[in-house]
C-alpha cells in the first residue's frame, strides 16, 4: 500500500493531483517536500487522477516530489495521556511532548442512532449569571457565542473552561491568533484546569486545510471520553475561521457557490460537527460552545444563519457583555423548573423588567418627561446591568438569585414586580 | 432482480460514477461493496454507459474499481401493519433495531426490515372468492392499535383481478400469503399482508381527488380562526431560526384533529425527534384515549446523518400518509423542514455540476416542491369513503427572509401560509405566526365574517401603533388609542396562545365560536371611557380576566364564572354595542 509516486500532476492552490491507483475515498498520504513532510487527504477521485489537499498547503510543492498514500483515513490517538497536552491540525503536538500514536481512533465518524440519546435535563453550571440564572447552560446543549471582532470572546471561553462543572475540556482553536493561543494556555494552566484539558490549535498563520481538521479531531476525542462516562465540555473558538477555510478549498476546486461565497453543503458541514453534541443513554456526555464572529455584527451573514438553525440557542456577546435579549438557551426549560422555585419567575420578571427599562431609555433619548416609574426603572436598569450582566460578575446561581430579590428591593415595592406574592412573601430581603 | 453489475470509476463527495454493462433504470437502487459492506445508492443520471450514483452514506474508505451490483428496483417503502408508532430513518430502517444491532452509532451498510416480518396479526377476510378487485381495493383487515387496518391489493397491479382464493380468519406474519388473486390473463398472484411500493411515485388509486373543504382543527386559534387548514390542504410554516417553528409543529402533531399524524424531521437536530420519542408515549390521544405514539409515525433523518436519504425522507413519509390515506384516514404530514430537504437537492446538483439556478438551487426545484406538495389531497376511495392527507411544511429561508427561491416555490402550490415573525417572537407573543402577512384559502371554524372584523381591527391597532411611535402617546387621538388598545387585547387574549398549558392549548373549534361572539362583543363596543389612563386601566384588566378565562376548561364552573367575570366588568365600563358589531352578532345566531 505503501508505493510512492513521484510525478504530482497539477498543484492548484492546496489541491494536488496524481495519477495513482488503489487510492480510497478520504485516504491520507505524506508529501516530502523541500520544506518538510506534510499529510495531504484525497478529496476526489477520477479514474487514475487522485486529488489531495495538502494540509501544510501548496506552496512550494514541486512536481517531482514525493507522494506516498498511508492507506488509513485522518485518525487521532485516543487515551488519559492526551490531557493536558496541545496539538496542531495534523494531529502533531504542539507542546514540547511526545508524538502519540497508539489507540488511534478515526475522525468525523458516523451520528449517533437517535433512539440512542436522551432529553437534555442537567445543568451545567458556569458561575456566570447571565447563563446559569438566565439561559442556563444544559449538558448535552450545542450553542454558539454570536459575537463581533473585538469582543472578549475568548475570555469568556476561556473563564467557562475554568469554571464549568466537566470532566474534560477539550478546546479547539481555528484561525487563532498566536496572542489568544498563549492567553488560553496561560490562564488555564494558572486556573489548574490544564491537566483535564485537551488543545487542538490552528493559528492564523497555520495552513488553512488543518483548520478544517481541528473540530472533527476535538469532537472525536470528546466523543470518546463521553463513551468512558465523562461529561465533556467542547469549545470552539472561531467556527467562522473553520467556515471560511471550507470555503477556500471549494472555491479552489471550482465548486458552485450557493451564498456569498460558501458551499452548497455549508449547513450539513455545520450541522454534523454541531450533532456530536450528545447525552448518551447510560454514559457521558458532549456539550458543545463554539464561537461564531458575525461579520459585520450581521446575524443574516450565512455562517450564524446556518448557525442558528442548528444550535439550541445562542449568546449573543455585545458590549462586553451577554445581551439578555436575542439571547436564547432552548433547553433551559427542562432544568430551571429544578434549582430554586423561584428560578423560573425571578427570571421572567428582571428580563420583562428591563425590557420595560429599554423602553424607558429610548423614550429618555427623544426627549420625553420621565415619569416616578420611568426613574425606578432606570436606576434598576443601571444596577441589573452593573450587578449581574457585566461578565466580570462571578457567582453561583443561587448567589445570583438572591442579588437580583435585593436589586428588585432596592428599586421597587412588591406588587409593582408582577411576581407572585406568594414567592415575594418568602424571598423578599428585609430592609 | 436483475444480475448487472458495474465498477466505480470516479468519487466526488457522495456522487459516485459507474461504469455499467446491460440496462440500469433511472432511481435503480444498487448496491456499492466496500471491504464487507454494501452501500445503498440510487441511481440520478445515466450517461452512455456511465451511471451516476448518489450514495445513501458515507463514502469514505471507496476506491475506484470497486464492484456495484444493480437491484432492478427503485427506492421502495415496505406498506403493511405494523408502521404505526416506529421510529424511522429516511429509508424506512427502524431505528430502535439499528441500535441493537450497531449499538451507539448509525454505522453505514447496516439495514433492516421496516417491518417485523416475524409479528403475527390477526387477519380478518373482507372479500369473497370470485370478487374482482383493482389497486388499492381490501381484501381484508387487521386491528392496529386504534385502527382498522385494511390489508389492499398492491397498488402497482393493473387491471382487474379475480379473487381465487383467501384465507381463513386467524394470525398471520405479513409475509404469509393471505389470498390468490388471478388476473386477466389466468395468472395467479399470490398476495401477502404487506407490499413494497417505489416512494417517488405517487399513489392514485383512488376513484376521485375532492376538493379540500373541511377545515382540520389544530386547536390553534390564530391558525383555526384566522389562516385555517383544510383536510387534505397544504400549508407552509416559514420563519427564522428561533421564531418557534418546530414547537408549533410539535403542538400541531398532539392536538390536530386527524387519526394519523406523521412526522418527518428532515435535516432537523436529533434533540427534537428525542424529544417526542420520549414525550408521546407518555400522552394521550384524547380522540382514542390510547397512547399517542400508536397514531405517530416519525420518519428521522437529522442534520447529521447523510445528505441523499434526507432527500429520500420526505418521499418515504409521503408515501406512507397515502398508504394511510388508502384506510379511509385523514393523515397529516408534518415536514420539518423542506429547505433542509431542498439544500439536499442543491448539494446533489453542484456535485452533477448542473447550471445552478437562484442562490444555487437547481432549476428543478419548483417543480419538485410542488410535486411534493401536490401528493396531498382529499380523495374518494373505491368503496365510497374519503380520505385525505394533509400536508404543512416549514421553511427554514436564509436570514429570515422570504423572498428566497424555497420559501417563493412553496408558496406558489400551498393553500395556507402562516409566517413567522422574528419580531412576534422577540416579544415572546407565540404562536409567532404574524397575523399581518399570513393567508388561507381554506374555510375557517368560526364565521367568516367575524374573522374579518377581528383582522380589521388588527390592522388598524398596528397602522395606529407605528404612527404612535412617532408622534408619541400625546398626539395620537382618545378614539384611536382605544382602537390601538383593542387590538392589543385582542392579540394577547386569541392570538397568543399558551402550547405549554394543557386547557389554552386544546382550544377546540365550539370554544372559538363562542369566545369569538364574546370578543365582538368586547370590540365592537363603545365605552364611557374619559381618559387614555382609563382606557389602559380599563383594556388592562379586560386582558386579565379574559387570559383567566381562557385557562378554564370549557364549560366548566369555573368557565362560567370567569365568565361572568368578564361580564361584570363589561358592565361597569358601560360597553354600549356599536352597529356593525350588533349586525354581525345577529347574523351569526
Amino acid at each position: 500500500m505503501n508505493k510512492v509516486y513521484n510525478r504530482i500532476e497539477s498543484i492548484v492552490g492546496n489541491v494536488i493531483t496524481v495519477r495513482a491507483t488503489g487510492v480510497k475515498y478520504k485516504e491520507l498520504a505524506q508529501i516530502n517536500t523541500r520544506f518538510g513532510k506534510s499529510l495531504a487527504q484525497v478529496n476526489k477521485l477520477d479514474s487514475d487522477i487522485v486529488s489531495l489537499q495538502v494540509f501544510a498547503g501548496g506552496q512550494g510543492i514541486s512536481t517531482g516530489d514525493e507522494v506516498r498514500f498511508l492507506g488509513h483515513e485522518m485518525r487521532v490517538s485516543f487515551g488519559e495521556d492526551l490531557l493536558g497536552r496541545i496539538f496542531n491540525g495534523s494531529g502533531d503536538p504542539r507542546d514540547k511532548g511526545p508524538c502519540l500514536t497508539e489507540n488511534m481512533k478515526p475522525i468525523g465518524g458516523p451520528s449517533v442512532n437517535p433512539t440512542k440519546r436522551i432529553l437534555a435535563n442537567r445543568m451545567l453550571r458556569t458561575n456566570i449569571p447571565m447563563i446559569d440564572m438566565f439561559n442556563t447552560l444544559v449538558v448535552s446543549q450545542k450553542l454558539p457565542i454570536f459575537s463581533i471582532s473585538g469582543e472578549p470572546y475568548n475570555q469568556l471561553l476561556a473563564r467557562i473552561a475554568m469554571q464549568a462543572e466537566a470532566d474534560v475540556i477539550v478546546l479547539g482553536g481555528m484561525g487563532l491568533k498566536y496572542d489568544d493561543f498563549l492567553y488560553f494556555k496561560e490562564e488555564l494552566s494558572k486556573g489548574g484546569a490544564l491537566s483535564k484539558t485537551v488543545m487542538f490549535i490552528h493559528t492564523a498563520s497555520d495552513p488553512t486545510v488543518e483548520c478544517m481538521m481541528i473540530p472533527d479531531m476535538a469532537l472525536a476525542v470528546a466523543e470518546q471520553f463521553a463513551l468512558q462516562d465523562k461529561d465533556v465540555l467542547v469549545l470552539l473558538t472561531d467556527m467562522t475561521n473553520y467556515a471560511d477555510a471550507m470555503k477556500e478549498i471549494a472555491i479552489t476546486q471550482e465548486q458552485v457557490p450557493s451564498n456569498r461565497g460558501y458551499p452548497g453543503d455549508l449547513y450539513s458541514q455545520l450541522a454534523a460537527r454541531y450533532e456530536k453534541a450528545v447525552d448518551f443513554a447510560d454514559s457521558g456526555s458532549v456539550t458543545v460552545l463554539a464561537v461564531t464572529t458575525m461579520p459585520g455584527d450581521d446575524v443574516t451573514h450565512p455562517v450564524p444563519d446556518n448557525t442558528g438553525y442548528i444550535t439550541e440557542g445562542q449568546y449573543y456577546l455585545k458590549g462586553g457583555r451577554i445581551e439578555p435579549f436575542g439571547s436564547l438557551s432552548r433547553l433551559k426549560q427542562n432544568v430551571n423548573g429544578k434549582t430554586r422555585r423561584d428560578h423560573r419567575a425571578l427570571m421572567d420578571a428582571m428580563i420583562r423588567l428591563y425590557s420595560s427599562y429599554k423602553e424607558t431609555l429610548e423614550k429618555k433619548n427623544m426627549g420625553f418627561s420621565m415619569s416616578r416609574w420611568d426613574k425606578k426603572l432606570l436606576r434598576y436598569g443601571e444596577l441589573f446591568e452593573a450587578r449581574l450582566m457585566a461578565l466580570s460578575v462571578n457567582m453561583s446561581l443561587e448567589q445570583a438569585l438572591d442579588t437580583g430579590w435585593s436589586i428588585l428591593a432596592e428599586c421597587f415595592e412588591k406588587d409593582e414586580t408582577g411576581i407572585k406574592s406568594e414567592l415575594t412573601d418568602e424571598f423578599w430581603p428585609e430592609s | 432482480m436483475t444480475q448487472n453489475k458495474g465498477k466505480v470509476v470516479s468519487i466526488n463527495g457522495n456522487l459516485l460514477s459507474v461504469k455499467f454493462d446491460g440496462n440500469v433504470s433511472m432511481n435503480e437502487i444498487c448496491f456499492v461493496r466496500v471491504d464487507d459492506t454494501e452501500l445503498k445508492s440510487e441511481v440520478i443520471r445515466i450517461k452512455g454507459d456511465i451511471a451516476q450514483i448518489q450514495v445513501y452514506e458515507m463514502t469514505d474508505g471507496i476506491k475506484c474499481g470497486d464492484e456495484v451490483e444493480f437491484t432492478g428496483d427503485m427506492l421502495s417503502a415496505e406498506l403493511g401493519p405494523g408502521l404505526l408508532g416506529q421510529v424511522y430513518d429516511g429509508l424506512q430502517n427502524p431505528l430502535p433495531e439499528l441500535a441493537q444491532r450497531a449499538g451507539w452509532f448509525l454505522e453505514r451498510g447496516i439495514y433492516a426490515d421496516g417491518l417485523d416480518h416475524g409479528k403475527k396479526w390477526e387477519f380478518t377476510p373482507t372479500a369473497k372468492v370470485g370478487d374482482v378487485l383493482r389497486a388499492g381495493e381490501y381484501i381484508g383487515t387487521v386491528p392496529e392499535g386504534p385502527f382498522t387496518h385494511k390489508i389492499l391489493v398492491p397498488f402497482n397491479l393493473q387491471g382487474n383481478y379475480t379473487l381465487k382464493s383467501i384465507a381463513e380468519k386467524g394470525e398471520y406474519t405479513v409475509k404469509d400469503t393471505v389470498a390468490v388473486i388471478t388476473d386477466e390473463r389466468g395468472r395467479d398472484i399470490p398476495l401477502a399482508m404487506s407490499f413494497k411500493w417505489p416512494v417517488k411515485r405517487a399513489v392514485r388509486c383512488y376513484s376521485e381527488r375532492l376538493a379540500p373543504v373541511e377545515t382540520m382543527e389544530t386547536k390553534v386559534r390564530l391558525v383555526d380562526s384566522f389562516f385555517p387548514v383544510a383536510k387534505g390542504g397544504t400549508y407552509c410554516t416559514p420563519g427564522p431560526f428561533g421564531a418557534g417553528k418546530t414547537v408549533l409543529q410539535h403542538t400541531t402533531s398532539k392536538y390536530a384533529d386527524v387519526d394519523i399524524v406523521i412526522i418527518a424531521a428532515c435535516g432537523e437536530r436529533a434533540g427534537e425527534v428525542v424529544e417526542t420519542i420520549t414525550e408521546f408515549p407518555e400522552l394521550t390521544d384524547p380522540k382514542t384515549g390510547r397512547s399517542l405514539m400508536e397514531r405517530t409515525i416519525i420518519i428521522c433523518n437529522t442534520s447529521s446523518m447523510p445528505v441523499a436519504s434526507r432527500e429520500a425522507s420526505v418521499y418515504t413519509s409521503v408515501t406512507l400518509a397515502e398508504y394511510y390515506r388508502q384506510m379511509g384516514l385523514n393523515v397529516l404530514l408534518l415536514a420539518d423542514s423542506t429547505s433542509r430537504w431542498a439544500q439536499a437537492l442543491r448539494e446533489m446538483s453542484g456535485r452533477l455540476e448542473e447550471i445552478p439556478g437562484e442562490e444555487a438551487f437547481p432549476a428543478y426545484l419548483e417543480s419538485y416542491i410542488a410535486a411534493f406538495y401536490e401528493r396531498a389531497g382529499y380523495v374518494r376511495l373505491p368503496d365510497g369513503s374519503t380520505g385525505s392527507v394533509t400536508i404543512g411544511g416549514t421553511v427554514s429561508p436564509a436570514g429570515g427572509n422570504f423572498e428566497e427561491p424555497v420559501t417563493q416555490a412553496t408558496l406558489k402550490v400551498v393553500g395556507a401560509f402562516h409566517g413567522l415573525s422574528r419580531e412576534r417572537s422577540d416579544a415572546r407573543k407565540y404562536p409567532a405566526i404574524d397575523p399581518l402577512i399570513s393567508w388561507s384559502k381554506y374555510k375557517t371554524v368560526i364565521d367568516p365574517e367575524k374573522s374579518d372584523y377581528c383582522k380589521d381591527i388588527l390592522h388598524k391597532g398596528v397602522e395606529i401603533g407605528s404612527m404612535m411611535k412617532v408622534i408619541g402617546e400625546e398626539g395620537t387621538t382618545l378614539e384611536d388609542y382605544i382602537t390601538y388598545l383593542k387590538s392589543e387585547m385582542l392579540d394577547s387574549v386569541y392570538l397568543q396562545q399558551n402550547s405549554f398549558d394543557l386547557i389554552d392549548a386544546d382550544c377546540g373549534s365550539n370554544r372559538q365560536k363562542y369566545v369569538t361572539d364574546k370578543l365582538v362583543k368586547i370590540l365592537g363596543s363603545d365605552y364611557e371611557i374619559k381618559s387614555k389612563d382609563d382606557a389602559r386601566g380599563f383594556f388592562n384588566r379586560m386582558r386579565q380576566r379574559f387570559i383567566d378565562w381562557n385557562y378554564t376548561a370549557f364549560e366548566s364552573d369555573a368557565f362560567v364564572k370567569a365568565e361572568a367575570a368578564i361580564d361584570t366588568l363589561y358592565g361597569e365600563g358601560n360597553g354600549r354595542l356599536s352597529g356593525s358589531a350588533e349586525s354581525l352578532l345577529k347574523d351569526g345566531n
